[in-house]
């Protein structure tokens, strides 16, 4: 067997070729290093990731001028984004043995085992004539010496950020096998002014807080914006008439909204279907909250509970099949899943507490939750069925878990506590992952709340 | 919103003498309140200082009707201090004919956004059954939930959090 994958590679310069990085590879063997992963370069996300891998991300090489700090630019947003994973760290730049030019040619790996890249990535850009932007990139496995991954994008030169991302979901998904999430946006909630005079207008950014801007002008109060699976259009509720607040229909594009249905009450808790032709909501009439779905272009209505208690906060599994949803129909606020067609509800919250705000993960395999216990609030996740509940983040006040498109991160708004005056208070967007380690804030211009994670932008 | 907090402390000092006079504000549910069963909004209607008011506005409401009522930590049922608020109110509503009100539920910050949208809808329109009850025309009360989004205290301490559990009525 082996004779006959050596044999495979004896002709010409490839053959050279390996035998060089072999000879580097014992050298450096007998100086002591790590030996070469025995399987291929790969992270476990389901475990708390303690040591994040170390890879090398090197500035992508461009001719002097535009193309140039493009390159550069793209390596940080790749950097950044690896690094804010919690799973990567990337090894700053200074330590870079191989120098780009060099790296053209072909990695010196030895160069890179010294600072203990586990991976590296490289890549080009290129300012076509026709004004377009190329751009290549390479992931390479250090102790393999294989490369994982090689692709080339063609863009226009405004879209170099949008490329980075997918080149980050590119690395994470050869290097954890789970899809990423990094050309992604967030929705979210921005408040201003005090407590009690507050102002909360739409806005939206890139996952990584890049591109924000702001939606509504805040002369109305939003809340609990949600994307379509398309990622064009948001629904969400709105004050806009300050005495009927209703569920409306934002696109992004366009900058309009439309009233979805002119039901006889309060429409709140807006989400779209997996499908994206109809939203579930709740609709209060004479104080009794109700779940409904409504066909976004039949207008076609459905009520899906019957029942004096509130029912809200619904969200389907990604298949359009069950619908989890949070009830106080035994006595206290709870989290029951029901079928599609509003059949057999049953409870699936069981530990101490309240639960509140369920949210089917893309995945299917969990449901995360905000649950409230002893003067704490916390997000947490549980199987479809109740089963194997855990707590990621805990506070004075942490609220609405939302998932990313590969269902292993999530973000969460958290409130300080606020004193008598108005002070404090503060509210942030966190992003955590399942594991419940690498809890960090999502930097916005002003407080945040009520984010809402988009699918993969199509 | 409508209810301006100083013409509302304003008004409080000019009407403190009368025995009516609800303390709005008071913070512990079925305390002090029932002490003033016997004297119902009505009597206090006329007394002061030639400054009151005019009897169908919302500072008359706010300082001598009582236009909030409150509520326990995650519930909507009526209290008795409530109840004592409510019947005044009736009582002004049916003596203020052309007067119709919004009723503005609201929850304290130790819930979820969603479910205290749901929970504010419930108390508002507790207030306004109530309201009902008592002979008021079901059309002239409209209500409106602002979940937690609309604290009248400031803080997170418990005193804050029973004020902002509240139904407060506004003339519309």
């Amino acid at each position: 067997m082996n004779g006959t994958s050596i044999l495979f590679y004896v002709s010409g310069r490839k053959m050279v070729c390996l035998k060089t990085v072999c000879g580097l590879f014992a050298a450096i063997l007998l100086l002591g290093f790590t030996p070469p992963a025995q399987a291929e370069l790969k992270i476990d996300i389901t475990k708390g990731n303690i040591d994040p891998l170390p890879v090398a991300v090197t500035n992508f090489k461009g001719d002097p001028g535009e193309a140039e700090r493009i390159g550069r630019d793209i390596s940080a947003v790749i950097s950044s984004d690896l690094e804010g994973s919690g799973l990567f760290r990337p090894i700053d730049p200074n330590a870079f043995i191989q120098t780009p030019v060099s790296l053209q040619v072909r990695p010196r790996f030895g160069d890179w085992r010294v600072i203990n890249a586990q991976a590296m990535v490289q890549g080009n850009v290129q300012l076509l004539d026709d004004g377009r932007l190329k751009v290549e990139f390479r992931l390479w496995d250090v102790y393999a010496e294989t490369q994982m991954a090689g692709l080339v994008y063609h863009t226009s030169p405004k879209s170099w950020r949008r490329i980075a991302h997918i080149i980050a979901d590119e690395i994470y998904k050869r290097l954890t096998g789970e899809e990423g999430y990094f050309d992604t946006r967030i929705v979210y909630i921005a408040e201003s002014g005090p407590q009690n005079k507050r102002i909360r207008r739409l806005a939206i950014m890139d996952q990584d807080g890049a591109n924000h801007r702001f939606l509504t002008d805040g002369s109305y109060t939003v809340l609990t914006p949600r994307f379509s699976p398309t990622a064009q259009e948001i629904t969400y509720m709105s004050y806009i008439d300050p005495y009927n607040p209703r569920v409306y229909i934002f696109n992004i594009d366009t900058g309009q909204q439309e009233l979805l249905g002119d039901f006889p009450g309060m429409t709140f808790a807006p989400r779209f279907s997996p499908d994206g032709n109809s939203v579930i909501m709740s609709l209060s009439t004479s104080g009794n909250s109700e779940i409904y779905t409504m066909d976004i272009r039949t207008r076609k209505v459905r009520r899906l509970t019957k029942n004096p208690a509130i029912d809200t906060s619904p969200s389907y599994s990604p298949d359009g099949s069950m619908i989890v949803f949070n009830s106080d129909r035994g006595g206290s606020q709870q989290l029951y899943v029901m079928d599609g067609d509003g059949k057999n509800a049953r409870r699936i919250s069981h530990g101490k507490g309240r639960y509140a705000t369920p949210v089917w993960s893309p995945r299917g395999d969990l449901i995360a939750y905000t649950k409230m216990l002893g003067g704490e609030f916390y997000i947490g996740v549980m199987h479809p069925d109740g089963s194997g509940e855990r707590q990621l983040a805990k506070g004075f006040l942490v609220e609405a878990p939302t998932w990313a498109p590969n269902g292993r991160v999530l973000s969460y708004w958290s409130k300080a506590k606020s004193d008598e005056k108005g002070g404090g208070g503060e509210t942030r967007l966190h992003v955590v992952d399942l594991t419940g380690y690498n809890d960090r804030i999502l930097v916005t211009p002003l407080d945040a709340s009520d984010p809402a994670w988009s699918p993969l932008i199509p | 919103m409508r209810v301006k907090l100083m013409s509302f402390v304003a008004t409080l000092l000019l009407v403190s003498a009368c025995a009516g006079s609800p303390k709005t504000e008071s913070m512990s549910e079925g305390s002090g309140m029932a002490d003033t069963s016997a004297s119902h909004g009505t009597t206090s209607m006329g007394i002061g200082l030639g400054k009151v008011p005019a009897a169908n506005s919302e500072n008359f409401l706010v300082a001598d009707v009582g236009n909030r009522v409150f509520f326990g930590f995650n519930k909507y049922d009526i209290s008795a201090s409530a109840a004592i608020v409510l019947d005044r109110q009736a009582q002004w509503l049916q003596e203020n004919p052309s007067v119709t009100i919004t009723i503005e539920g609201n929850c304290d910050e130790r819930g979820t956004r969603e479910y205290n949208l749901a929970l504010g809808d419930r108390r508002a329109n507790a207030a306004k059954d109530f309201l009902v009850a008592l002979g008021v025309d079901a059309n002239r009360l409209q209500t409106v939930s602002f979940g937690k989004e609309k604290p009248v205290a400031l803080g997170s301490t418990e005193s804050a959090w029973a004020l902002n559990r509240n139904a407060t009525a506004v003339v519309n």
